[in-house]
């Protein structure tokens, strides 16, 4: 269904094998990135679940930059949980210094549904998978404001919990935590960029 | 906020999920607002918030109980990562306090002055997750069994010495390794000889690691003890006296969650580790006297 060759996972902290074992599920080569070199060889890029920031502090600004113009240049992006936060152009209650990736034009609100007790599991559906499936919500976040072209793939109580603007797609739950492979297939079958 | 009608709290996958979420992380001790601020501007993925670090309990003595609530709240209020808290083993009813005022995860811990010497905390009953330490594989499976959502190696507490975090590590991912190519009845002979509940046992040589998350802790002190960790096979790292013991405690956490991240590559560690100060002073594990080591509490 897709001739993606290499998918990137952002592999500085969080859980990122799950990305990786989940990709491998899907058989495609999953590869970890630390650092700006280790994105030139991929096609696409994952930013996995984890603490974002955390995450942000780690990030060397070449990498920033590079995932910056890649993304520009129509390099597609997921982003899970803390994934979503750092795709985010603004960031309520986060941190002064937590400068996200601002890859989509949205605001995210980190911890939105709460602390750890208010952690749940969940049923989302969405045409992007055909039907219903399996969404893990931990400390997750949510879209408060958004661009018009920043479409709505899923909603649960009323709130997104998938968005999509070109081939940029953030969840603000974890399908990587579940058997559930549907996610991440939709995501390879995201068009390229022309290189 | 706005929760949906079926939603399900407090399950095993949302427990086990929030210490996926963690890897890679370093999980700093704080006893102060101020601490954690610290902690969470150098990169820690959460903290553990009490009154006094174990290199303090040790020093001190006398019973080590949970913490002042008030102490945990201002801590809560004061970042915005996940937030842990102390318990003594088989104290149940400081779980309880300390799930409804919050906190992400509960660690019932030896570094506390045990509250049940029989039994430790049966875990299921909370909806907030457990983290638990363990020496060996057996020990590790038993607070599994009882609940616990996340492991870690017990190491020594408040000794800046990483001797015994690699003894438990290492108990752990070998015997994990002797696992492989064994028979049913082999496992069940081994979930016996090392006092495992043999379904956990089973399920761990089918994945090749511990069904849950597995820190290190207990002596972590430098940006090369972290690493040394992370290569021997853990997920992640808790430092305890480590951070704000030494000379420069913001310096020192920084390197260390770098060292956490980037634990394969030598050059990036040599870096982490220049100009630091001083590491806190640290402890022979052969000069502590047998009744005052911590890792042998708990069962």
């Amino acid at each position: 269904m897709t001739t993606r060759r290499r998918v990137g996972v952002l592999a500085l902290q969080g859980d990122f094998r799950e990305h990786l074992a989940a990709l491998r599920a899907c058989e495609v080569e999953g590869v970890p990135v630390r650092l700006a070199a280790d994105l030139e060889p991929v096609d696409a890029l994952i930013l996995p679940g984890g603490e974002s920031t955390t995450m942000a502090r780690l990030m060397e600004p070449e990498l920033k930059t590079a995932i910056r113009e890649r993304t520009a240049a129509g390099m597609p992006v997921m982003g899970t949980c803390a994934g979503m936060i750092l795709m985010a152009r603004d960031v309520q209650d986060g941190r002064a210094d937590q400068e996200p990736l601002k890859l989509m034009d949205m605001t995210v609100r980190r911890n939105a549904y709460g602390r750890q007790i208010d952690s749940f599991e969940a049923e989302v559906e969405s045409a992007a998978i055909g039907g219903a499936g399996p969404a893990v919500f931990i400390r997750a976040p949510q879209v408060t404001e958004r661009a018009t072209d920043v479409r709505e793939l899923a909603s649960h109580a009323g709130q997104p919990v998938a968005v999509k603007q070109g081939n940029r797609l953030a969840l603000a739950f974890h399908p990587e935590l579940t058997p559930d492979r549907r996610w991440h297939q939709y995501f390879l079958s995201f068009d390229g960029e022309s290189r | 906020m706005s929760p949906g009608l079926n939603d399900r709290r407090g399950t095993w996958r949302v427990k086990a999920g929030l210490a996926e979420m963690l890897k890679g992380g370093v999980i700093m001790d704080v006893v102060t607002a101020e601490q954690a601020k610290i902690a969470e501007d150098a990169g820690a993925v959460a903290v553990m918030a009490l009154e006094r670090v174990p290199a303090d309990i040790r020093r001190e003595g006398g019973v080590a109980r949970m913490s002042d609530p008030g102490l945990i709240t201002a801590i809560i209020d004061a970042v915005t990562i996940p937030v842990m808290a102390k318990c003594r083993i088989g104290h149940f009813v400081e779980a309880q306090i300390l799930e409804s005022l919050g906190v992400d995860y509960i660690d019932e811990s030896e570094v506390l002055t045990p509250a049940d010497e029989e039994h430790h905390i049966n875990k299921h009953a909370f909806k907030i997750p457990f983290v638990c330490g363990c020496r060996d594989l057996g020990e590790a499976l038993r607070r599994i069994a009882e609940g616990a959502a996340m492991i870690r190696t017990k190491g020594e507490a408040g000794t800046g010495n990483v001797v015994e975090a690699v003894r438990h590590m290492r108990a752990v991912t070998g015997a994990i390794r002797k696992l492989h190519g064994a028979g049913p009845e082999e496992l069940v002979m081994e979930a016996k000889r090392i006092g495992a509940p043999s379904d956990l046992l089973e399920e761990t040589a089918r994945l090749g690691r511990l069904p849950v998350v597995n820190f290190a802790a207990g002596g972590i002190a430098t940006p090369a003890d972290g690493a040394l960790m992370m290569q021997l096979g853990c997920d992640g790292i808790f430092v305890g006296s480590g951070i704000f013991k030494a000379e420069n405690p913001s310096a020192r956490a920084k390197a260390i969650v770098a060292a956490t991240t980037y634990f394969d590559r030598p050059d990036i560690l040599a870096d982490a580790s220049k100009s630091l100060g001083k590491a806190m002073r640290g402890l022979e594990i052969g000069a502590i006297p047998e009744e005052e080591l911590l890792a042998g509490r708990g069962w």
